[in-house]
């Protein structure tokens, strides 16, 4: 069971658009292990952020299911926790109540006041934002918003946190902090996690396989890489790495040699 | 102090030698030589920019009114029965000197006229918010229903609210509750509309926050929708008062009794110029403090 924590059988999803049916993505296949680290990685409009909504349960499939944990998606729920690429946060709560607000909704009916107060402090202290857990979105920077969205994700203690390119709109300084972020909290919660992102990179230091998509229209799993450097991992250590070269030349050369033609 | 030109020397022939040091040096290298040179250079160029900049801002609005009185007396000057703004100032001074008096139901203060037509407005403008918010988060939120009274709102929108007097002469069969219905229905479209358009321009990434949480629908409304919508509800009851406010005179002049608009009339059957431009003035100024009153509390829940 924990080889096939979540479950993506063969999963199709085509658009009804003026122009008649549009196939974004078809036959995506993927078992991810519980506790593993797997990022989609593709070139815009490859449907890789579809895959995610589908998993996140915002989106139906037209074809296929998804499984998680043995149970199917049928709908958004809170057993998963998203990081939205553009934080979405919400402006007129402060960090606290907008962890709150999540941590409200799942533990609320359970536990008492204090102690859902608690789970969000921790959350916060988590991502290191003790300090500023009372200020609005609007009064911190955009790598402090992007790390309340993912206190609120991980807060609910879902099965799986699900992130779409939750790096992308951050400066090159700012990301690199918050992959060195994630990649501690993740070792730390033992978090399985589904990652959507166009960074090369990114998905190297951060996963542990990574799902090359094919261009759509009807795009699906083009290769699957496994990132076979261990952890911890170090940024600064792996620049020089000739495993981490490899890995890198290898999903470039999909990227930029296989996939670039159609891409254009 | 000493050290200073010492750096300067060194750095001299730096510069001549590599071009790339460029301006960052050059400016370092000037600024204690020109220091040295002329005592004190720079304030001139700040102090003329930064004395004048609220001046005039607060100046233009004097001038403008200054000018706009003076244009007034010429006119009142020129001939007919304008009164000029001296006569006025003194027939306001009195008017003000005693706003409360009540001599039968006919002859009261300037302060229990405005009052009286703030009372309708509050009354009239305040049951339209009751109904037209709660309709204009419906009509936002279900695009049958919008699509439904859709072509009734286009039709009677455009309507003046003063059409509807008779009407509700009619119904109430009486003027002050007639009024307070015209004010009604005044209100009510610029809230239905603003509030519906508020909840039509949820960004989705709230919508969505709300979805992969599974929010409660009562939840939902309570941290998303309300807080979302809520300055365009703002902007639905600025615009309402304000409406409400002009229409008030005009129902007030034709139902009679108490209130600003009654008191015009009145003045106007007494040939008292002076003290239809004194109303003109009130009326003026308290819809200014009610929209400023509003532009205060819309800054208040604006989350930007």
């Amino acid at each position: 069971m924990t080889d096939r924590y979540l479950q993506i059988d063969n999963v199709a999803m085509v658009f009804e658009t003026k122009k008649g049916p549009f196939c974004a993505i078809e036959k995506i296949d993927l078992d991810i292990r519980a506790g593993e680290f797997v990022s989609l990685i593709g070139h815009s409009g490859c449907g890789k952020s579809t895959l995610l909504n589908i998993v996140a349960g915002l989106l139906r499939p037209t074809e296929g299911h998804v499984l998680l944990a043995e149970r199917e998606v049928s709908g958004p729920g809170p057993d998963r926790g998203v990081v939205f690429q553009n934080h979405s946060l919400l402006p007129w709560l402060t960090c606290f109540e907008n962890v709150q607000l999540a941590v409200e909704r799942v533990f609320g009916a359970a536990e008492k006041k204090a102690a859902v107060k608690e789970r969000v402090r921790r959350a916060l202290e988590l991502v290191q934002l003790g300090h500023a857990q009372h200020k609005y979105p609007h009064e911190i920077s955009g790598g402090m918003k992007q790390r309340v969205g993912i206190a609120r994700a991980l807060s609910i203690e879902p099965k799986v946190l699900l992130l779409d390119e939750p790096f992308g709109a951050l400066d090159a300084l700012t990301r690199a902090r918050l992959q060195d972020e994630l990649m501690r909290i993740v070792a730390a919660t033992g978090s399985t996690v589904l990652m959507v992102t166009h960074d090369v990179d990114e998905a190297v230091l951060l996963s542990d396989r990574v799902v090359m998509m094919t261009n759509g229209p009807a795009a699906t799993i083009g290769g699957i890489l496994a990132i076979d450097l261990p952890r911890p991992r170090d940024r600064i250590a792996l620049a020089g790495h000739r495993r981490y070269m490899a890995l890198r030349a290898e999903l470039l050369e999909f990227l930029y040699r296989k996939q670039m033609r159609e891409a254009a | 102090m000493s050290a200073a030109p010492a750096v300067v020397h060194t750095l001299k022939p730096l510069r001549v030698e590599s071009v790339d040091i460029g301006p960052t040096d050059a400016s370092t290298q000037l600024h204690p030589a020109m220091n040295q040179a002329s005592a004190a250079p720079e304030p001139p160029l700040y102090v003329r920019t930064k004395a004048p900049d609220w001046l005039p801002r607060v100046l233009a609005p004097i001038i403008g009114l200054a000018l706009f009185v003076a244009l007034w007396a010429i006119i009142a000057k020129a001939g007919g029965r304008l009164p000029d703004p001296a006569s006025t100032w003194h027939s306001a001074l009195e008017v003000f000197g005693s706003p409360f008096y009540k001599k039968g139901p006919n002859d009261q203060g300037i302060g229990w006229n405005v009052l009286t037509s703030l009372g309708r407005v509050g009354i009239g403008f305040g049951m339209a918010a009751l109904i037209g918010i709660p309709l204009g988060f419906m009509l936002g939120r279900f695009r049958f229903l919008s699509d439904m009274a859709a072509p009734i709102i286009s039709i009677l929108k455009p309507v003046s609210p003063l059409a509807w007097l008779p009407i509700g002469l009619m119904v109430f069969k009486a003027a002050n509750p007639a009024a307070i219905y015209v004010i009604f229905v005044c209100s009510l479209w610029p809230m239905i509309v603003n509030t519906a358009v508020g909840v039509r321009h949820i960004p989705q990434d709230y919508l969505n926050v709300a979805r992969v949480l599974d929010l409660s629908e009562w939840t939902v409304f309570r941290k998303i929708l309300f807080p979302a919508v809520l300055p365009y509800m703002i902007t639905g009851v600025r615009l309402s008062i304000g409406v409400a406010w002009l229409v008030i005179v005009a129902a007030e002049m034709l139902t009679g009794g108490v209130g600003i608009g009654f008191w015009v009339w009145d003045e106007w059957n007494n040939l008292n110029v002076q003290h239809i431009i004194i109303a003109i003035f009130t009326v003026g100024i308290v819809g200014l403090a009610l929209e400023q009153v509003m532009i205060l509390l819309a800054r208040r829940v604006s989350y930007e």
